[in-house]
């Protein structure tokens, strides 16, 4: 009895999140995908055609007559959408970069700490996580305003005489990008070069070896698996980012996230709010294969 | 305590035809995957006995006792515990406990806790498992630490723990997992004896996994020498010693001199071995071909080294010259180099050794030893 | 201690400021006494009053904490289990998927799982409200409890586990008297993560959320987009309150188990 009441828990155990995931993950892509081959119809849901399991298989075959690839025929057409994706890509392409710049110092500098400082750093690292992220955004815009505290200080301080403009830019999306994705850079580059053994450095200084090039010859190597995972981490979510553009870039930006949403919101376009979510999920499918198989590795080797 | 020698000399169970084994393992083979780890393995443990599995790692040694556990299941083959086929048998319904190597203490209960957990889970009465959790607190002197967690215990102390909680259930077969694995020396050759007396005491069997020969030496009334996942050995701890049955145990336990060559003659329980130094002639086997190779073991102890050649210079001695001197304290070992080049290790008790005029550094001596001094290994 | 050079110094303690200055900014200006967040104009906790008055934030509070708790608790369940499975369970059929379906909402932009499940919720007929919130958020949050949760059983010593089954307790006994009570504080701070990555959500439960289920980080974000107010520094800043003090909690309370640990080393050897 008790056996057996193991063995269904251990079957539960794998069946329910697997069950959930299943359908509350997997299916609704499937139905993005679905819908992204629909037509716009001014109705409830606002698309066409719609699935009813009440009209049978044959329905369900005149459905899939009726479906196409217009909207993805669309995308390629309308400028509109490639300059966002190819937008975005530059743009979180530049923010990881920008972000890897400033977070490797820190890492490094964090990593060389004395060791009864880095539980409390690395807190400190992780404490503007828990914060809202949307509110970590919103204190920038006060910061970056013609009129705000970053023009403040630097007309006081004598340096510029007009105001710089960097609000509603590009520029202010890097910032916004760079100071939100900070922690998870850092993260797990603090992670590869605590693991680091100090005396790699000595045995490489001994051997000849001057500090800078011991640094890109050793540590900045053997740091590199925390560089490619903190990059995935800045980058997969940065492409498809709405928050930050939408706060900071104003209405000049493109970036697709802040297209779909508009589509989707505003437009009332599901079809093809579905077409780009799908397309922008193939862009990224790549890199979230790369990122997964990373983890898969990292499991691997935890064991 | 009163010794217990003469219980364990008379102990031989293996030796009478007419005592049943009480746990049998009966053509065990585990593999893993492609791997594998217990080779159509068949062995005896009789019951009340110490027993010891002893081999490197990666001998299939922990494979075997985790089977027996119930952890791993065989691929093939039974095992029979007291005329019981436990292969199909969970772990938590077997009567045989384990002391885990890292001792698996759980970290969340305190002392008495975790000596209590498996008699909770046989649903026993509160008052007696009380009772019984004080017994064996008692047992393992460790009464004033009842209410501590484990983390409060030094390592000797932990050790106990996991010893007492794998008894208060009065398994019939005890397992243990490299038990003293994690103690320092000192403390390992203390705790050797104690849980020796507490075997005797208790009269349970106990099956310990070691990889220390010299602890299976000490503990043990048989040991099984494995090697790939097969017995290579079972035979009490002097006969493995004295007559090893193979290069492989010779060379596993202690230390050992091989001496190659030829059957020359075999007869008259006598074997004669021509080597390039030594011409041998042993106790052996007289079934040996002539002209097979084979090999002659004797350890360095059986060695003797003298300046003067021996009474008969032709048979079992051989000239040659100090090599190599360690002074170990209580005795002194030699590397004497024979004239083909080999060398072979001497030991002598520093107690027998001339203090006056020491055999020095590249002193030609005499390398000699009796025809009982050592084992013919076939190849 | 020579490694700590200047320069590293220096560029921890300029990360720093950059992480928490406009935090430190946002917190100053909620006392700001003018309309104006860039000007300061004296101390004042008049915008505090108005927020606990403006009946439409706190209605949005507290939808969102009801939100947070409850998937953070469903989300700490099923992430467990995905956890369990994931490491207990190596050879499963669709291990790979299941471990896919792990990891990839970690780093799926929030846009595409929004419309996901819209229209998934879209699909079946599903009013858009509290529930479908909810629900959102426990499939995101589940998949990094799973992943807090697995990295502590990763390193958790099987034996202890076999020990208790040796001593005859059942897997299922095993499970809940030893497993669990070991890995708990994992299942706690991934309970943590999940309750404030729901509190923080804006553009899923957007694209989930119905009438009458409109969360703080909306109200916030169509109240930002009509410009900033001290208002919003003033509901910001609770957040953040909010947040340090358990963070802060939290690390007394793991500071009081370090020392304990060290009084028990301590004690272990005083012992011997």
């Amino acid at each position: 009895m008790t056996k057996l009441g193991s063995r269904i828990f251990s079957r539960l155990v794998i069946i329910v999140p697997y069950a959930w995931l299943l359908f509350f993950f997997l299916i609704p892509f499937v139905i993005v995908f679905r819908i992204s081959l629909s037509t716009t119809a001014i109705a409830q849901p606002p698309y066409e055609p719609v699935f009813r399991l009440a009209d049978g298989l044959a329905g369900i075959i005149d459905n899939i007559r009726q479906l196409s690839f217009d909207n993805f025929v669309w995308l390629t057409e309308d400028a509109l959408y490639i300059n966002a994706y190819l937008s975005s890509l530059k743009i979180a392409g530049i923010s990881t970069f920008l972000t890897l710049l400033i977070a490797y110092p820190i890492a490094y500098g964090m990593a060389q700490a004395p060791r009864t400082w880095r539980p409390t750093l690395l807190m400190l690292v992780i404490l503007p996580f828990w914060t809202s992220f949307l509110i970590r955004v919103y204190a920038w815009i006060a910061i970056l305003k013609p009129e705000g505290l970053l023009n403040q200080l630097l007309i006081s301080a004598g340096l510029i005489n007009e105001p710089l403009i960097i609000l509603n830019t590009n520029w202010a999306i890097y910032i916004g990008i760079v100071y939100s994705y900070l922690p998870f850079m850092i993260l797990p580059i603090y992670s590869a070069l605590e693991k680091m053994d100090h005396s790699l450095i000595e045995a490489a200084e001994d051997l000849g070896c001057p500090p800078i090039s011991a640094f890109w010859k050793v540590t900045f190597p053997l740091s590199l698996a925390g560089v490619v995972a903190g990059c995935m981490l800045v980058f997969i979510p940065a492409v498809g980012e709405f928050v930050i553009p939408d706060l900071l870039g104003g209405s000049q930006t493109l970036m697709i996230g802040k297209t779909l949403w508009t589509e989707f919101n505003a437009n009332r376009d599901w079809p093809v709010s579905a077409a780009v979510a799908t397309v922008l999920l193939l862009i990224l499918v790549v890199p979230i294969v790369f990122f997964q198989n990373m983890q898969a590795k990292a499991e691997e080797r935890g064991k | 305590m009163k010794s217990l020698g003469n219980i364990r000399r008379s102990f031989a169970p293996w030796a009478d035809p007419d005592s049943k084994p009480f746990i049998s393992f009966r053509n065990i083979t585990k593999k893993f995957g492609d791997f594998t780890a217990v080779d159509n393995l068949t062995l005896d443990i009789y019951h009340r006995e110490f027993f010891a599995l002893l081999g490197a790692s990666g001998c299939g040694k922990s494979t075997l006792l985790r089977m027996l556990a119930g952890f791993e299941r065989p691929t093939s083959g039974e095992i029979i515990l007291d005329g019981q086929d436990i292969a199909g048998i969970p772990p938590y319904r077997r009567p045989v406990n384990m002391m885990f190597q890292s001792y698996a203490l759980f970290p969340h209960m305190t002392v008495e806790s975790n000596i209590g957990f498996g008699l909770r889970q046989d649903g026993m009465p509160k008052a007696e498992i009380a009772e019984r959790v004080k017994q064996m607190l008692k047992l393992v002197k460790l009464e004033q630490f009842a209410k501590r967690k484990p983390q409060q215990l030094s390592g000797g102390q932990r050790q106990r723990v996991a010893l007492a909680r794998s008894l208060a259930k009065r398994p019939k077969v005890l397992l243990l997992d490299e038990p003293l694995g994690a103690l320092d020396k000192k403390l390992r050759e203390e705790t050797q004896f104690e849980l020796m007396d507490l075997q005797q005491e208790l009269g349970l069997t106990f099956v310990v996994v070691t990889h220390d020969q010299e602890e299976a030496m000490t503990m043990a009334d048989r040991i099984a020498v494995m090697s790939h996942g097969k017995v290579i050995q079972v035979a009490t701890p002097a006969e493995i010693y004295e007559a090893p049955n193979s290069r492989f145990v010779a060379d596993f336990i202690g230390d050992v001199n091989i001496l190659e060559g030829k059957v020359k003659a075999a007869g008259n329980g006598r074997v004669e071995i021509a080597g390039e130094d030594f011409t041998v002639r042993a106790l052996g086997d007289t079934q040996l071909a002539m002209g097979a190779s084979a090999g002659f073991a004797i350890r360095p102890e059986k060695l003797k080294i003298s300046r003067t050649a021996p009474a008969d210079a032709t048979i079992n001695a051989s000239e040659g010259e100090i090599w190599d001197i360690a002074y170990l304290g209580d005795m002194t070992v030699f590397h004497v180099r024979l004239p083909s080049g080999k060398v072979v290790k001497t030991s002598m008790l520093n107690a027998q050794r001339e203090v006056e005029n020491p055999i020095g550094y590249d002193e030609k001596v005499w390398v000699s030893f009796a025809e009982t001094g050592g084992v013919v290994l076939k190849d | 201690m020579t490694r700590w050079s200047r320069f590293n110094i220096i560029s921890v303690a300029l990360g720093f400021a950059f992480l928490y200055l406009p935090i430190v900014l946002l917190v100053v200006f909620s006392f700001n006494e003018s309309r104006l967040v860039t000007v300061w104009a004296g101390f004042s906790t008049k915008w505090y009053v108005a927020l606990f008055n403006n009946q439409g934030l706190m209605d949005a509070a507290w939808v969102t904490i009801r939100v947070a708790l409850l998937s953070a608790t469903v989300a700490t369940v099923l992430g467990t289990m995905a956890a369990l499975s994931l490491v207990r369970f190596t050879r499963f059929r669709g291990r790979m998927l299941f471990s896919g379906m792990v990891y990839a909402p970690l780093v799926m932009p929030e846009v595409i799982t929004g419309l996901s499940l819209l229209l998934l919720f879209v699909a079946i007929g599903f009013d858009r409200g509290f529930w479908t919130v909810t629900l959102a958020h426990i499939t995101l949050t589940m998949c990094f409890v799973a992943v807090v949760v697995q990295s502590r059983l990763l390193s958790f010593d099987r034996s202890v586990e076999e020990a208790a089954l040796d001593l005859g307790a059942t897997p299922l006994r095993t499970f809940f008297e030893v497993t669990l009570p070991i890995i708990a504080p994992a299942v706690f701070s991934g309970w943590v993560l999940a309750f404030t990555l729901s509190l923080d959500d804006l553009v899923i439960a957007s694209f989930t959320s119905g009438p009458g289920a409109t969360t703080l980080p909306m109200k916030i974000y169509s109240q930002v987009r009509l410009g900033v107010t001290p208002e919003i520094n003033a509901a910001c800043t609770l957040l953040i309150a909010l947040v340090t003090v358990g963070v802060i909690i939290a690390s007394i309370v793991t500071k009081r188990r370090e020392l304990q640990r060290q009084r028990d080393e301590h004690a272990a050897f005083a012992g011997r």
